[in-house]
């Protein structure tokens, strides 16, 4: 998908070119932020390593062709959209310079197609939301797949739109995307293949090489006032509207004890029972679940929020005194 | 796999050829990235049937590869690289585009000239960027870079990536190898080892960043680099070779630089 110079006019190029550079300067800024030396030794070798392996053919099986690696999502997936984005960037000027695979005047469309694309969609828009919930070996074949696919298929529309603004071709827009997007539908999908193989691979043998595990484990760490949040507004719903439409037919205890007895109720004689009857009819604020004396439904929906929030609490302060308690041990 | 040594030969070939003690590669960087960028820009700038036009810019590429004592021959092959997709925009003009035109006692349909002179731009540039390339090597453009201010950052990542490639693909070209031995008559790499040999790979090339890391540390980095061993001064050859280049370039884009020069001679002799 590399654009020779032929095909693009001036004013194109340099339209690409100013898009690319301000892209360029975001992921710079942004690669300066994170502030770590270590960084930029790591994306010249894997600069190296996508050039290096986009040598070796991957047999395709039943084709009897081959297919080779996804740079743009690789990298971002193992470094990032801002470092992989530029490590794509030398990438591609390498490969302009000692291999004529792109020209210097298309570097900036050829940067646009396929580092930005590759790098900022698929990284910020497909891999980084899709591994939010945790990582997992299907997570990173659908991202990688869907992300191929979708950057390839992006890249392919841009050199289309590129080329015809130049004003290169007699080709008709829609026989243009026609030849351009099929094809690079199913090179899409099998480079997402290649790709997700090589992921799989680092899942498993180094996870914490995967862009986005870190953000995983700080945001999967139990969070108090998220938690507590959450339930509130769940106990809010669950107990105080859905409260109403409780089932006034009796529970399978109280069905079961009917089919015995003949009552719902069970008639308990003796001193100790009144006694205890008594203490009960004192205490309860809300008897069967409404307010003392009256029949309003607002009774019901209060009961249900009271309760609901009671056990709440009970669980989150259990949950409190384990996990002081097994701090405790831990030091 | 042919084409992991024929890309290790050939960075080596462009290191070599850009180490000689050539006119030509003495020049100053940044004259000679603004003389091919300007050389290109202005190729592709000519019209889709003015292959008169741009038949004169060959005249720079003639003069650069004299003077760089360059092999047309040995740069040709890389054309084939912009081929297929430069054709597949071309050839339908060959089809779409008919409008007949006179030139001399021949007639030729206008979408033979746009596909003659898109196949002119895409030499003439891949031509350019070789002429490039070999008189000025990948550390000197990335000098070039660093004066045009294009942040440290990316000039050190790029001077980084050009370094390592060389290695790497000697590292892919064993792996590869020892694969190949242990699964002869088998085209490429079997679906059931993508992962593990290229991932194996990627493992051992982040190793390897590290230790480079911790080596560059010991010796004193801290994020600058040295981009080229001796700085190169401007000089007045420098200037004469800019100022040439962009008169001609300027000259044969404003104007039918044969029909002129033809004229004078005409004029001249009668």
């Amino acid at each position: 998908m590399h654009m020779a110079d032929a095909l693009v006019a001036p004013a194109v190029a340099g339209t690409m070119y100013v898009c690319s550079a301000a892209a360029a300067a975001y992921s710079i800024k942004k690669v300066r932020e994170e502030d770590d030396p270590k960084k930029i030794p790591v994306m010249g070798v894997m600069g190296a390593f996508v050039f290096a392996t986009q040598m070796i053919n991957f047999t395709i099986p039943g084709t009897g062709s081959s297919g080779h690696l996804c740079g743009g999502m690789l990298v971002s997936a193992l470094l990032g959209p801002y470092a992989g984005f530029l490590t794509m960037i030398s990438v591609l000027l390498i490969q302009a310079l000692l291999f004529a695979d792109g020209g210097l005047l298309a570097f900036g469309c050829n940067v646009w197609n396929m580092a930005f694309y590759g790098c900022f969609i698929g990284a910020l828009l497909i891999w980084k939301p899709m591994m939010k919930k945790g990582v997992s070996r299907g997570r990173i074949i659908a991202a990688s797949i869907i992300g191929c696919m979708l950057t390839l298929q992006l890249g392919a529309f841009s050199v289309t739109l590129e080329t015809l603004a130049s004003g290169i071709t007699e080709l008709p827009f829609a026989v243009f995307v026609s030849l351009m997007q099929p094809i690079h539908l199913a090179i899409g999908f099998v480079e997402g293949l290649i790709t997700a193989a090589v992921l799989v691979f680092v899942y498993e043998a180094r996870p914490s090489l995967l862009y986005g595990t870190e953000h995983r484990e700080a945001e999967s760490r139990f969070s108090l006032k998220k938690t507590v949040a959450v339930l509130g507004v769940v106990t809010v719903l669950i107990g105080g509207a859905l409260s109403l439409f409780a089932s006034a037919n009796p529970d399978g205890l109280e069905w079961a004890l009917e089919k015995v007895t003949g009552s719902t109720e069970l008639e308990a004689a003796g001193s100790a029972y009144e006694a205890a009857a008594k203490v009960q009819e004192a205490t309860a604020l809300l008897p069967d679940y409404a307010f003392k004396n009256s029949d309003s439904a607002f009774g019901t929906t209060f009961s249900g929020i009271a309760g609901s929030l009671v056990v709440v609490l009970l669980c989150v302060g259990i949950c409190y005194l384990f996990n002081s308690f097994r701090k405790k041990k831990a030091a | 796999m042919s084409k992991i040594h024929h890309a290790i030969h050939e960075i080596h070939r462009l290191d070599q050829l850009a180490e000689r003690d050539q006119w030509a590669n003495r020049l100053h960087p940044l004259v000679k990235l603004f003389v091919t960028i300007t050389f290109i820009a202005v190729s592709v700038s000519f019209s889709r049937y003015d292959v008169i036009g741009l038949a004169v810019m060959a005249v720079y590429l003639w003069f650069g590869f004299q003077l760089s004592e360059l092999s047309f021959r040995e740069c040709l092959w890389r054309v084939r690289v912009i081929l297929p997709l430069v054709c597949m925009v071309g050839v339908p003009n060959l089809f779409l585009d008919r409008l007949p035109v006179q030139i001399g006692p021949l007639t030729v349909y206008t979408g033979v000239l746009s596909m003659l002179t898109l196949m002119m731009k895409g030499i003439f540039a891949v031509l350019a960027s070789y002429l490039l390339i070999a008189t000025t090597g990948i550390e000197q453009i990335c000098y070039a870079l660093r004066r045009l201010h294009v942040p440290s950052v990316m000039v050190t990542q790029i001077l980084l990536t050009y370094r390592y490639i060389t290695l790497l693909l000697e590292q892919v070209r064993i792996v590869t190898q020892a694969y190949s031995m242990r699964a002869p008559y088998q085209k490429g790499v079997h679906y059931k080892v993508w992962g593990s040999l290229a991932g194996q790979l990627l493992l051992r090339s982040i190793d390897r960043a590290n230790e480079v890391y911790e080596s560059m540390s010991l010796r004193g980095y801290t994020g600058d680099f040295l981009y080229i061993r001796e700085k190169v001064s401007f000089q007045l050859r420098d200037l004469l070779y800019l100022l040439i280049w962009t008169a001609f370039f300027a000259a044969a884009r404003s104007m039918p630089l044969i029909l002129v020069i033809g004229n004078l001679v005409t004029r001249l002799f009668s």
